[in-house]
């Protein structure tokens, strides 16, 4: 872009043609000038801001300080010299100076980008900025637009403090186990989740070195501590969120304890299963469970049938036994015919007058029974 | 065209050549000491000065980070972390006093408080790493290893580790360093036998568990039929007791409505009567005299 010769000043081609054989064959001077200038500019800057502060961030600092007081002057001095050896050599002095001027153009407007670039910042509502002034903590962005001195001398990390960071434990989930000792020294398979968001941006970029790993292990240690206090059944039931309560707080006293800047948001039970090597005799409890249940109901059944029976047969004679006695005789006579008669139209029926009959019964081949019914 | 050059070039080689000069000179005088770091410049191989150093609860931006000047080619910096640190310990298999084995992870934070005495003493802040590691791992071991199997895993473990951490902190100290703290991470059992036990122990409960469930669900259901029982007897004898004799004979025509099948039921089996003219029934048969 910068290559394409300003309007005005000799034909577009030949120039480039004769700076392209200049770098390529005679003047390695010439060579060599041109990436200097470009590097003291934004390849100075941009080593020290990727690198972020340590011994080589300095020798930087003097360029994007320095430079825009001098490149004016530096320019004309080229000028007036291009000037003198355009004069000389009549138009085909013409495209050299061109050259030289782009290549300062180049170094300007690229510092002057790399000035806007790196001295605003959009901070977003979530994020923070915290600004290090050659090294040292100065003063930290809240959301907006904002402005600093240029890197490398303000040198802005932005921080995320709403977004809530979530750490698995075990890591990586799958089906490993995570074994835990609990307080009736039973073991248990447990997996939960930390919730924990960035409270204050400076104590968590400079207090600790590993604040990701420390949460992680500071999670682990106050759940390990805290099922190691309860009993297995209680772990796995009742007492869950009263155990991630507890697990919340001991975390937030031990990261407070390091000044990490760092809230924990939430710690979450996810599963706290008997382990995989003892699950089924943790599924026979509650078959067993289920069964007793079953004993209880079938016995509930029979106990309400039974009462209701016994209630309708009371019932029954009660109401037989009113008529009864108004009329005992009567009635008595009445009930016995009746089933005599029902009973006997129903069967075979031998009357025998003589005593000295041997009666011949024709009993039915044996047969199994069904059972008697009530 | 190549005096013009040459004039135009030489006057940006000088510009290049100074400004790498300042760079240079630059580079070699000036350091920054950023927040997380603590500088200790070693002149002529003698510690001078620490810059940044370690004070407790001091507010960022006051703490001595910054531009700090150094003479070139004399003075050397030595950078010390100034966060807090942490070193894990290797797995310790613990024995406690009741014989029982625990496999522990612990890990230990660590800050350099001292830089100067870290720097002559050990030189990095891995090397304090290394000399600590392994007292913190036979310290675990002594403390844990007097006391019972239960009360490692119990609250008292806070009392453990605070023994654990003063004892630490008196080597640490020697070290230019601080603990912060020290904790247990893992604390397990130990793979092949004693889990495999306490595995099998926790199966034993629970079958016994299951056992003691089914069997008190029959207690209950036991109970719960005999109640039943007893209330129908008592609601029949309630009924029936006001005649007996009466209720011999309506309870016996029921019988034998149920026996012969009359009552609507099948009747279990087939039925053959044989009768004398002097029963009862058929004594109107013979007609009355």
């Amino acid at each position: 872009m910068q290559i394409r010769a300003p309007p005005g000043k000799g034909t577009v081609f030949p120039p480039i043609r004769t700076y392209n054989d200049r770098m390529n064959d005679s003047d390695s001077s010439g060579m060599a000038s041109r990436p200097m200038l470009n590097e003291g500019g934004p390849w100075g800057g941009g080593g020290s801001g990727g690198g972020g502060g340590g011994d080589d961030g300095n020798p930087w600092n003097q360029p994007p300080r320095g430079r825009p007081g001098r490149g004016p002057a530096g320019r004309s001095a080229i000028d007036e010299l291009l000037r003198r050896g355009r004069a000389r050599f009549g138009g085909r002095g013409g495209p050299e100076p061109d050259a030289g001027r782009i290549a300062l153009w180049a170094v300007g407007g690229l510092l002057l980008v790399w000035i806007l670039w790196t001295s605003s910042h959009r901070i977003d509502p979530q994020e923070r900025g915290v600004v290090t002034r050659l090294g040292s903590y100065a003063t930290t962005l809240e959301p907006g637009m904002r402005f600093s001195f240029p890197a490398p001398i303000d040198i802005v990390t932005k921080v995320d403090i709403e977004d809530i960071r979530v750490k698995d434990i075990p890591q990586g989930g799958g089906n490993s186990q995570n074994l835990m000792l609990t307080g009736d020294q039973n073991i248990i398979d447990l997996a939960y989740s930390v919730r924990w968001n960035i409270r204050d941006p400076e104590l968590y970029l400079y207090e600790l070195a590993d604040p990701d790993e420390t949460v992680a292990e500071v999670a682990e240690s106050a759940m390990r501590a805290e099922i190691a206090r309860v009993a297995l059944n209680d772990a796995m039931g009742p007492q869950r969120s009263q155990i991630e309560g507890r697990v919340q707080q001991r975390m937030q006293e031990i990261l407070d304890s390091y000044r990490a800047g760092i809230t924990v948001q939430g710690v979450a039970i996810k599963q706290a299963d008997p382990p995989a090597a003892v699950v089924e005799a943790f599924k026979s409890v509650s078959a067993a469970q289920q069964q007793a249940q079953a004993y209880l109901n079938e016995a509930r059944a029979y106990a309400q049938q039974l009462g209701a029976k016994a209630e309708g047969e009371a019932a029954a004679f009660d109401k037989v036994y009113a008529e009864y006695k108004l009329a005992p005789e009567v009635t008595r006579r009445r009930m016995y015919y009746e089933t005599m008669e029902r009973v006997l139209a129903k069967t075979d029926k031998t009357v025998i007058e003589t005593q000295n009959v041997m009666p011949y019964i024709p009993l039915p081949p044996a047969q199994p029974k069904p059972a008697q019914q009530q | 065209m190549n005096v013009s050059d040459n004039i135009a070039s030489r006057n940006v080689i000088g510009w290049a050549i100074a400004a790498i000069a300042a760079v240079v000179v630059l580079s070699s005088t000036v350091a920054i000491v950023p927040e997380t770091k603590q500088a200790l410049v070693v002149r002529f191989g003698k510690p001078d000065t620490v810059y940044n150093a370690y004070r407790p609860n001091e507010d960022f931006g006051a703490t001595g980070a910054g531009v700090i000047w150094k003479i070139p080619f004399i003075d050397q910096i030595t950078w010390i972390d100034k966060r807090v640190r942490d070193f894990d310990m290797e797995r310790q298999s613990v024995l406690s006093t009741d014989q029982l084995r625990l496999e522990v992870d612990a890990y230990a934070r660590y800050r350099i408080v001292d830089p100067l005495r870290m720097a002559i003493t050990a030189g990095s802040e891995r090397r304090v790493e290394e000399a600590l590691r392994p007292i913190l791992g036979s310290s675990l071991r002594n403390e844990l290893g007097k006391r019972p199997f239960a009360s490692l895993l119990s609250p008292e473990r806070g009392q453990v580790m605070d023994n654990i951490q003063t004892r630490l902190n008196r080597v640490a100290r020697q070290y230019g360093a601080e603990i912060v703290d020290v904790r247990i991470k893992r604390a397990d059992l130990p793979d092949g036998t004693p889990l495999d036990s306490a595995f099998n122990r926790m199966r034993t409960a629970r079958e016994q568990e299951a056992r003691s469930i089914l069997a008190e669900g029959r207690k209950q259901a036991q109970i719960i039929t005999a109640e039943a029982d007893a209330q129908a007897a008592g609601t029949y004898a309630e009924s029936f007791n006001k005649d007996p004799d009466f209720y011999n004979f309506y309870r016996a025509m029921q019988s034998y409505r149920m026996t012969f099948g009359t009552d609507g039921t099948e009747a279990p089996g087939s039925s053959n009567v044989i009768l004398s003219p002097d029963n009862e029934y058929l004594r109107e048969f013979r007609g009355r005299r």
